[in-house]
């Protein structure tokens, strides 16, 4: 039986499945009115600004057909920057622009297209084709986020993000996501991209995955998944844990990228993280929230959760994990 | 967690739906599953006299509540008389009354009533009493042959039966003639029977057999043996079968009296007829009922198709929770299952999968269009109504009348499944359209298979108390964390830290 697994094995391994975290998780520690925060990027954008937390800067919201041709001159001067939709999901309606060529924008895949095709995509994102339910939505103008030289052999077209799972203000678990051909860039798991499981201690990769087969190796590159340490990794950990305060959300994923100059930045928040993360840790979500959840600390603060996270849900079976991973292959 | 409140309200919704349907299988005899058959028999009993010119009057002795029929209903039909079921003697009596009246009259009774061979009521034993002594010479005879008879039988039953082969064996003793000279053979078969210390009474029947008219009530003997009555024919002895035999009157008053008139008479005409035993239950008419029955025909087909959606509701609920079959849409599967009981399955599929399959092609140039959502949404209801009508038209022709059936479907509910079918293609690839267009369709044949069967559309119509159960159900599937069927694939990769 390779393709089934117990119910009885994964919850000894503390796997959580959709229905708990949906009741448990998402359902008891999130408050409603949070969601528009994190659900609207342009929220979450202002939000951040005034929390002061990095953010890649935002250059213009488009909201309305008319304001397509304001901005248009514009438009024309930058030489890089993204275009996403403030309701958007999953990376769809996302384009990035990587360079002009005279008249011609440059798309990071090296493709060029023309102001018109920029325009029509706006048109697009505020007409509500890449929202849920369809519903008219702003589209976002943002600066173009250069990912750290570290990753330049680790992604195919995308800048690689960093996912965070934090529960009640503490990190508790986190993965690098490396776009691939197969994921058309995106660094979204179920479209094909790798998930790299990292120790929270110390931000060295554990073990990777893609499409649910373990991985020593991106499949396009051929460059080992294997001793990845992410720089910065107590002040990404500390951002993450951040976006907890300024929410109010109780059980969150943040995407977190990190520029080559401006070091973390946060790309944008999830109310409903996916689980996918259990799976690259080698390692289920179930004991760490549980040990977060019977937590006595009153208050703690930043620095002390982030201590908590670093030390207290440090990663001594995970390393067997790769090991093991390694040893199946 | 306010856990027990929650098991409360559950267990609550469950028992109270359970509860009510109960009681109503017990009140109107709804039967539990759907095709129960029962005969009906229709009595009507046709009343002639001639009228005196003054004030007349007419009784009519009904018949009682016994074993093997239920009293469906009853009518009196007579012009300008008034009518009343009068209720004080011994047995129920229609009562016809007019002020004044002349030359020849009709009245008519009419009794629906359902045979049900099970049903039993209860008879209490009647006082022993002789309803005829003999006197002289016929109490000598009467002693003679009961004397014969006697050692020969074991108990009420057997004396009947010894009894009635005696006084219908030719040539007769000498006593028997004798007594039959005087008192005519039911007559004397009750009395025989009273001297021997048996309860025994004549009684006058009728013998149902369908689309008769002009019957008259018989006369029968009907014994006390032990618990109840048996029923004897004074010719051939004890009736085994009595289902097609209605009693009619047990005691003394005359089947019919009429006052005022004369040259009376009774005549009975029956047909029977094959109802199902839900027709029954909602000719039971009750003016407080509050069942779905009570609306007009029109209404009731469109609720029996409204009183499924919670059950098909309850297997997307179970299929997403439970299995974790993605679906695009939550609850369109829904609508789709309720489509295709009106188209029927294949038929249905077929249908859909061409018109969505067109529209998504259309769909396709459209998206080169650049049109804004709204107005894009419109093209393609346009387009699909298009599609639609091509497709029942051409079926048509071919002579494929179940083509028609595409027209059940939502159309603007066809117009968002291209919409949705192309986003998920144009973003996430054809793979997740398919997965998830299919997860759509398993999810719809599905609750189509279930909303289909017989028994559930019977209960979910005629108990809509029940849905209280599937309420009950949601509820309960709605708390479940355990893991998903399909999440026990997508985890394997736990199994190699398993041991």
């Amino acid at each position: 039986m390779n393709w089934l697994i117990s119910p009885q094995a994964l919850r000894r391994q503390g796997v959580m499945g959709m229905n708990q975290r949906n009741l448990h998780f998402v359902g008891r520690y999130n408050p409603r009115q949070a969601y528009p925060l994190v659900d609207n990027k342009l929220r979450t954008k202002r939000l951040a600004e005034r929390a002061g937390i990095p953010m890649p800067a935002l250059i213009h919201e488009v909201s309305r057909q008319h304001q397509i041709e304001a901005i248009e001159p514009d438009l024309g001067r930058l030489d890089e920057f993204v275009i996403k939709p403030a309701h958007g999901s999953g990376g769809k309606g996302i384009l990035v622009i990587a360079n002009r060529d005279r008249d011609a924008f440059v798309k990071s895949s090296g493709e060029r297209v023309g102001l018109n095709h920029v325009k029509h995509l706006l048109t697009n994102i505020i007409s509500g084709l890449y929202s849920l339910g369809g519903r008219s939505d702003d589209a976002i103008i943002e600066s173009l986020v250069h990912a750290h030289p570290m990753f330049s052999n680790l992604s195919i077209d995308g800048v690689p993000d960093i996912r965070v799972i934090v529960f009640k203000g503490f990190p508790v678990m986190a993965m690098l996501r490396l776009g691939t051909h197969a994921s058309d860039g995106k660094a979204n798991l179920h479209q094909g991209a790798i998930g790299v499981g990292l120790d929270l201690q110390t931000g060295e990769s554990i073990g990777a995955v893609q499409r649910n087969r373990p991985l020593t190796e991106h499949p396009d590159t051929g460059e080992p998944l294997q001793g990845i340490t992410i720089p910065n990794w107590r002040d990404l950990l500390t951002l993450a844990a951040r976006c907890h305060d300024v929410t109010g959300l109780g059980y969150l994923g943040c995407d977190i990228v990190l520029d080559a100059e401006k070091g973390p930045l946060l790309l944008e928040m999830n109310a409903r993280p996916g689980l996918g993360i259990q799976i690259a840790n080698g390692n289920g979500l179930g004991e760490r929230l549980d040990a977060i959840e019977g937590l006595e600390l009153f208050a703690p603060s930043l620095e002390e959760r982030v201590d908590h996270a670093m030390n207290g849900l440090g990663a001594s079976s995970e390393e067997r994990h790769w090991t093991a991973a390694n040893s199946q292959l | 967690m306010q856990r027990w409140p929650y098991i409360l309200a559950v267990a609550l919704l469950f028992l109270t739906g359970l509860g009510i349907a109960t009681y109503r299988y017990l009140d109107t005899g709804m039967p539990p599953l759907p095709g129960q058959e029962r005969t009906v028999w229709q009595v009507e009993a046709r009343i002639g006299f001639t009228a005196d010119g003054g004030a007349a009057e007419a009784l009519l002795t009904l018949p009682p509540d016994q074993n093997g029929f239920e009293i469906l209903s009853e009518t009196g039909a007579s012009p300008g008389f008034g009518f009343a079921i009068d209720r004080a003697g011994p047995q129920r009596r229609a009562h016809w009354t007019k002020r004044t009246v002349e030359g020849s009259q009709t009245l008519f009774y009419k009794l629906d009533l359902v045979q049900d061979t099970g049903r039993r009521v209860t008879e209490d034993e009647p006082n022993r009493r002789r309803a005829v002594s003999f006197d002289g010479a016929y109490a000598t005879a009467a002693n003679e042959v009961l004397n014969a008879l006697t050692p020969k039988s074991a108990n009420a039953r057997s004396l009947a039966e010894q009894l009635i082969q005696e006084i219908n064996t030719e040539p007769q003793d000498q006593n028997m003639s004798l007594l039959l000279q005087r008192y005519s053979a039911v007559r004397l078969t009750g009395a025989l029977l009273s001297q021997a210390n048996v309860s025994a009474r004549t009684v006058k029947a009728l013998r149902l057999r369908d689309g008769r008219r002009r019957q008259r009530l018989r006369d029968y003997l009907q014994v006390w043996d032990n618990d109840g009555w048996l029923l004897f024919d004074p010719r051939r002895g004890l009736i085994e079968d009595t289902a097609n035999i209605l009693v009619w009157q047990t005691g003394n008053p005359a089947v019919l009296e009429v006052i005022g008139g004369s040259r009376s008479r009774v005549t009975f005409s029956m047909v029977s007829q094959t109802h199902s035993a839900l027709g029954l239950a909602r000719e039971r008419y009750n003016p407080f009922d509050l069942s779905l029955q009570s609306l007009p025909i029109a209404e009731q087909g469109m609720f029996k198709l409204i009183m499924t959606l919670p059950v098909g509701a309850l297997v997307v609920v179970f299929m997403r929770l439970f299995v974790g079959v993605p679906t695009s849409g939550t609850f369109m599967p829904v609508l789709i299952a309720l489509a295709f009981l009106q188209t029927e399955l294949l038929a249905g599929l077929i249908g859909l999968v061409l018109v969505v399959g067109a529209g998504l092609l259309l769909r396709f140039y459209l998206s080169a269009l650049n049109l804004l959502l709204v107005a894009r949404i419109a093209t393609i209801v346009v387009l699909v109504i298009a599609l639609v009508t091509v497709l029942a038209v051409v079926s048509y022709r071919l002579g494929l009348i179940s083509g028609l059936a595409i027209t059940f479907f939502p159309m603007v509910i066809l117009a968002w499944t291209v919409e949705r079918m192309s986003i998920l293609w144009e973003e996430e690839g054809p793979l997740e359209a398919l997965i998830q267009g299919a997860g759509s369709l398993l999810v719809a044949v599905l609750a189509y298979s279930v909303m289909n069967l017989a028994a559930v559309r019977h209960l979910a119509f005629n108990f809509p108390e029940l849905h209280l159960c599937v309420l009950a159900a949601i509820l309960l599937l709605g708390r479940y964390t355990g893991y998903r069927l399909l999440e026990l694939h997508r985890f394997t990769p736990f199994l190699k830290h398993s041991p």
